[in-house]
């Protein structure tokens, strides 16, 4: 079993009574109806790693969010059981935590729900339900234990909601701050970052606008603003078919289908964004502000993984949201993207100081889980 | 639609908004049997497109009317026809106006058109004319008689004789608070126009009234004012359910006198804050309305918008479509005998405005 720092040091905050958070981060949110223990969170880790709950029995959390990869694939999209594709980018389970919803789109409120959809996902887990999930962990003595010294539940009493609750108890352990940002900013260390990551900082808070969606507060620093934008991405793969895919989507909707796999299964449908869960016009091709800390190791970029460097990033936003700035503008996008006119510095210190958003535990904390793979 | 259908309507409506969301998958549910005689239209208003130079128009503007196509576009069902409120141009150039009805043609489905200031006092109307045809008209629609006036004239003196050019014309009427303004009103001969079309038209059909400036009187300072607001809506006073759609105020305003409801629309272009905090003089804006949250600057569409309209039952209910903010829906009340906000009316649902700037 992989054994991380952020883990430990969260762990030694429990027994005063209060969750220890890194520089830069506020306190965990932990829901009331789902506190944490140090034996929750440890049978949450195992059943992350878990593969056998997948139809080809080698795909689990992990598969997708590697520990050793930042918590992502590194992958464009992911891939699911018998290596099959969907059409959106791993985010990070790296400070998921503090998210407000989960999923590019938002789909699932907590951590809680997001966990239970990708085993029964046709391209992911490839599942037909949740009950060979159920069925192995009850099967397993290992298991079997934990849900009875966790929850208190005999076999038989075990349930999803017991085996989401004790992933995302693990998931809330792993937070990391503590960059040289968050050194600079909050911890007083002015050489923590360079002169260009400095100016890169300026750009970030200034003409850039970055700092707008991607939030740096007085005491802590998120990186998000937990909303839904429209930036442009994905837009050529459904422009001008734009009402056609809402109209047949809603049609299906009605008709019983099932958002996450439409989602997942359709790419057309993928890039409706937050309509897709919402039905809200606004909100066509918006998708959730991904946090910005650790985004070096995160790569490729954006819900489809079409970005594949920072640099790729940034030059999107340069242009408008388009990736070349001769390229069509979504009728759709968000107020707030619009070129940028960035020199050729400016960007290159962009990207340095996104690069000093990386958590040094965080390096320590893939090594350690790597040796411990074996 | 029978009152059973409609309730449905509001009902399911109302529990969706209190999510974040906008009914438009279920309007065409709450449609139920008679469809035929039941209808929406969008309402888009207020786009000011403005011209640089050469073929270069502010950015901004551009991009609040396109969103607003595209959006409306999505519409399900399909709205019978798009209503323009008004203030295509910013002031009044040729350029402008075709800029604007260029974005406009990506609207799949009849555009009927106001004129507002904005494309009148620079050549008084004479472009936005040829290009839209007359600027006051009426028309049936399943069983609902609209008019559209053009609510925006002055006094001759003022138009004709007070300024050496239409630039100098345009740029004074364009201004707030000015004290060389002047009001706006219908006028006579469209009065008597009015009276004329409105004498034809049985007491108990709906009567919707589409005008650029409040046919009601709340701020003059800034023009949300038409001087003869008054003998309007006597003209209007006989029918037994009336609603006057208006643009130019950039905000949520809704209110009822006697008979007649009003509504404004959203811009697609900026929001303005509420007169009254920015009171020079006595202002009137409705007691019924509630005041939106203030705009977050950084969001370029929050705080503007545009509007599906459900007419069901022959009174307006507006369902306000706003891009960065949360959606809204003023509906008629049969029990309130007057438009309500449904999920805002109350004081305690409100989200109250920021206090600091």
């Amino acid at each position: 079993m992989i054994r991380k720092l952020s883990l430990v040091c969260v762990l030694a905050g429990f027994t005063t009574g209060a969750i220890a958070a890194p520089l830069g981060l506020p306190p965990v949110p932990i829901p009331a109806d789902n506190p944490q223990s140090a034996e929750k969170i440890s049978l949450g880790d195992r059943l992350f790693n878990d593969t056998r709950f997948s139809a080809d029995g080698k795909v689990s959390c992990a598969t997708c969010h590697d520990p050793d990869k930042a918590f992502t694939d590194n992958l464009q999209v992911s891939k699911g059981f018998r290596g099959q594709t969907g059409t959106r980018n791993a985010p990070t389970v790296i400070n998921s935590a503090y998210m407000k919803t989960t999923f590019w789109d938002g789909r699932e409120p907590d951590l809680e729900g997001q966990s239970k959809q990708p085993p029964i996902n046709p391209v992911e887990g490839g599942l037909p339900d949740h009950a060979p999930i159920l069925a192995v962990i009850r099967k397993d003595p290992g298991y079997v234990q934990s849900f009875q010294a966790v929850f208190s539940v005999p076999a038989s009493g075990i349930t999803m909601d017991h085996v989401a609750k004790a992933i995302a108890s693990f998931e809330r352990t792993i937070v990391a701050g503590d960059s040289p940002f968050d050194r600079y900013y909050y911890g007083g260390d002015t050489t923590a970052l360079s002169e260009a990551e400095l100016r890169g900082l300026q750009v970030f808070v200034g003409q850039g606008r970055c700092v707008s969606c991607h939030r740096i507060e007085q005491t802590q620093a998120l990186f998000t603003d937990n909303r839904f934008h429209n930036i442009g991405v994905g837009f050529g793969k459904i422009r001008g078919k734009e009402q056609e895919t809402a109209a047949q989507f809603l049609q299906s909707k009605r008709e019983g289908a099932n958002v996450d796999i439409a989602v997942l299964t359709r790419e057309n449908v993928s890039e409706l964004g937050r309509f897709a869960v919402t039905d809200n016009v606004t909100e066509v091709g918006a998708f959730k502000t991904p946090t910005l800390r650790n985004i070096d190791k995160t790569a490729p970029y954006m819900h489809d993984g079409s970005l594949g460097t920072l640099e790729d990033v940034v030059d999107f936003y340069n242009n408008g949201g388009r990736v070349k700035d001769s390229d069509p503008v979504s009728g759709f996008l968000s107020g707030g993207i619009r070129p940028l006119d960035l020199t050729a510095e400016q960007k290159s210190d962009l990207v340095a100081f996104m690069q000093a958003l990386t958590s040094p535990g965080l390096d320590q904390l893939a090594r350690t889980g790597e040796s411990n793979h074996e | 639609m029978s009152n059973y259908n409609r309730r449905r309507f509001l009902k399911a409506g109302g529990a969706l908004l209190a999510a974040g969301t906008l009914p438009i998958s279920l309007v065409e549910l709450a449609f139920g049997k008679d469809r035929k005689q039941n209808f929406t239209f969008a309402y888009v208003s207020d786009s000011h497109i403005t011209h640089v130079r050469g073929k270069q128009f502010v950015r901004n503007w551009d991009r609040g009317l396109i969103r607003a196509v595209a959006e409306t576009n999505l519409l399900d069902p399909k709205p019978d026809f798009i209503f323009y409120g008004g203030d295509i141009a910013q002031l009044g150039k040729p350029e402008e106006i075709d800029h604007g009805l260029e974005i406009l043609s990506g609207l799949h489905g009849d555009v009927h058109y106001v004129m507002g200031e904005h494309d009148y006092y620079l050549d008084l109307g004479e472009h936005w004319r040829k290009r839209l045809g007359p600027d006051h008209y009426s028309f049936n629609h399943k069983g609902v008689h609209f008019v559209v006036l053009n609510s925006i004239l002055t006094f001759d003196d003022w138009m004709y004789d007070k300024w050496s050019s239409g630039e100098e014309r345009m740029g004074q009427m364009a201004r707030l608070d000015n004290p060389q303004g002047s009001p706006f009103m219908v006028g006579e001969q469209q009065r008597a126009w009015l009276k004329k079309d409105l004498d034809a038209v049985s007491k108990d059909t709906p009567v919707v009234v589409f005008s650029h400036s409040p046919l009601q009187k709340i701020y003059q300072g800034w023009n949300f004012w038409t001087d003869d607001a008054e003998q309007v809506q006597a003209l209007l006073k006989p029918f037994d359910k009336v609603t006057v759609l208006y643009g130019h105020v950039h905000q949520i305003q809704y209110n009822q006198i006697d008979n007649i409801s009003f509504h404004a629309a959203m811009a697609t272009a900026w929001p303005w804050p509420y007169p009254s905090s920015y009171r020079q003089q006595a202002a009137h804006v409705p007691k019924l309305t509630v005041d939106m949250n203030r705009a977050d600057p950084f969001f370029e569409r929050d705080a503007t918008g545009w509007q599906f309209i459900n007419l069901d039952t022959g009174n307006v209910d507006v369902s306000y479509v706003l891009p960065d903010n949360s959606n809204r829906v003023v509906a008629w009340s049969d029990a309130a005998g007057h438009p309500v906000d449904t999920r805002y009316q109350a004081e305690a649902d409100r989200i109250p405005p920021q206090t600091h700037y």
